[in-house]
């Protein structure tokens, strides 16, 4: 099978070998840094739509996991049935799910906003339907199609896992810009705190409402193509990513996008360290007990402390 | 004419607040709504921009029909509006509030440059979030925000709530000015019997949801005929 990424495919766990042989004989403990970065990349991917829809627009999505499972059979069908490169069918499983995303919000969560029980109830339904009807239509299980790039030479590390970390940056920064520095964006973000404000100034809120929607769709879709080659694709899938998604945006706190990030690096750190010592069971258990800290003592999240450290060093300058 | 109501009746969930309103506004005149709390001004001005669906009536603006239409409609056929409170959002930038404004202007650098003519502190705090200003500063980034649109009938809603008098005798007169240097035409509402005489050439007065009298020519800055529907 060919990973569809060409001449760089071959070159990229090369490259990464040599910085990584760099880093181990200058004394960096590489291994511990590959699982941290392995963790922090599937945290932030995993809650990078979830930050858009449940962080930004306050809809709780219990079908989040069926929109990262729904990106990765996408994905995984347009290899082995279309027989399309990996990148193409990477491409389509996240524009799919934000289309499939578009279609939900225009029909369903558009009458849900503001009603939090009644959202939840309803997306937990619309995962139930999306898992049982997968199994229906595709069975069980659907065949891998292969992790690309093989392992990190000289390391038993996947080096497609290793360049997700990568990938996970460029996704946070493209949402990020796209949330803060285009029109679309500022309109968006002014339609989600006061829509009716916002439609008096000309937005067109329903359009802003969709395409907001879909976009965190769309991410979640690209979330699961891209663990498409290296996840077992299943109609279940998705419960694996749900509950770090969500304990994500939680512990990030308002400003979401930028919350997910250090949510990432801390929570990925911690999963990191006790996956390691006592097994993956407390990885996750370590995780819920910092989510439920981080609540307890910081109601604003891990952005509420960032920026009361900037006003603190702002104060003394 | 460019804004004519006729037997206006709207309200929330069945409960009529507006009963059968019905008045006009010129071409470059400035007109007030004055009443008390309670009476219905929001719910008119709501109402007029589209945030609110009349169960009957007209709203006829340059000769068209305005009734069924979204608020983002009546924007785009150049109405401003300012919110009672202001409602700036929050967490946006000064500029990134003017750049929502800016939604049915098209990509017009001259009318940030007039706006921050008339009110510079907005420059000054373009890069700040909005939550942070004082309640007159809102107060001129809500109208700068309903300017950058370039309206050519601007609805505000109590433009004095909240705001220190200095601020709102400087609030006046920058919205006379805008009148003259635009030719835009302002509808607003007011309790503040200075803002109105300071601002008005002609008043409706409004009581239980509908209008009363109309107070024209030298009878505005007569203190007694305001006050008669001012004071409780």
């Amino acid at each position: 099978m060919t990973s569809g990424f060409g001449a760089t495919g071959a070159l990229t766990p090369l490259i990464i070998g040599d910085f990584l042989g760099f880093l181990d004989s200058i004394g960096v403990p590489v291994v511990q840094l590959l699982q941290i970065a392995d963790n922090f990349a599937f945290i932030t991917l995993a809650a990078i739509g979830l930050t858009v829809i449940f962080g930004m627009m306050g809809v709780i999505n219990l079908a989040h996991g069926e929109f990262i499972m729904m990106g990765a059979y996408i994905t995984t069908l347009s290899v082995n049935v279309a027989s399309l490169p990996l990148p193409v069918a990477m491409l389509l499983g996240a524009l799919g799910t934000a289309a499939f995303g578009a279609v939900i919000e225009r029909t369903i969560v558009r009458r849900l906003y503001g009603r939090l029980l009644d959202s939840m109830i309803v997306t937990f339904g619309l995962g139930l339907i999306l898992t049982q009807g997968t199994r229906i239509i595709f069975g069980n299980t659907l065949q891998s199609i292969g992790t690309p790039f093989g392992e990190v030479p000289g390391y038993t590390y996947s080096g497609y896992r290793v360049l997700l970390m990568f990938v996970a940056i460029a996704v946070l920064s493209a949402a990020y810009l796209v949330f803060t520095r285009t029109e679309f964006g500022i309109r968006a973000r002014a339609t989600i705190q006061d829509a009716e404000t916002a439609r008096a100034m000309g937005v067109d809120t329903d359009r802003m409402y969709t395409t907001t929607f879909a976009i965190g769709s769309g991410l979640a879709g690209l979330t699961g193509a891209l663990y498409a080659p290296s996840a077992t694709i299943v109609p279940g899938m998705g419960q694996a990513f749900l509950v770090e998604s969500f304990v994500t945006v939680v512990t990030g706190g308002s400003t979401v996008l930028l919350g997910t990030t250090l949510a990432g690096g801390v929570l990925g750190t911690i999963d990191a360290i006790f996956s390691n010592l006592y097994g993956n069971f407390f990885g996750q258990l370590a995780l819920l007990l910092t989510a439920i800290i981080v609540i307890r003592l910081l109601p604003d999240g891990l952005t509420g402390l960032a920026y009361r450290i900037r006003d603190k060093l702002g104060e003394r300058q | 004419m460019t804004l004519e109501i006729s037997g206006l009746n709207a309200g929330y969930d069945g409960t009529p607040i507006l009963r059968d309103v019905s008045f006009n506004v010129g071409d470059g005149e400035i007109v007030g709504i004055v009443g008390r709390n309670g009476v219905g001004k929001t719910t008119l001005l709501k109402t007029i921009m589209g945030l609110l669906d009349p169960e009957s009536g007209s709203i006829q603006y340059n000769g068209e029909e305005l009734t069924g239409k979204a608020a983002n409609e009546h924007a785009r056929r150049s109405i401003g509006y300012v919110p009672q409170g202001r409602d700036v959002f929050p967490t946006l930038t000064v500029r990134e509030n003017l750049l929502v404004g800016e939604t049915v202007g098209g990509d017009d650098e001259t009318r940030y440059e007039q706006v921050y003519d008339y009110f510079p502190i907005l420059e000054e705090r373009a890069g700040q979030d909005a939550g942070t200003l004082s309640g007159g500063q809102q107060q001129m980034l809500a109208i700068a925000r309903a300017l950058v649109g370039g309206p050519d009938l601007l609805l505000v809603d109590e433009p004095s709530e909240g705001v220190q008098p200095s601020i709102v005798q400087s609030i006046t007169e920058d919205l006379e000015e805008i009148n003259d240097e635009f030719g835009t035409t302002i509808l607003f509402v007011e309790q503040n019997l200075s803002v109105i005489q300071g601002l008005a050439d002609r008043c409706y007065a409004i009581d239980r949801g509908t209008i009363v009298d109309e107070i024209t020519g030298d009878a505005v800055s007569d203190q007694e005929n305001l006050e008669e529907y001012l004071v409780v």
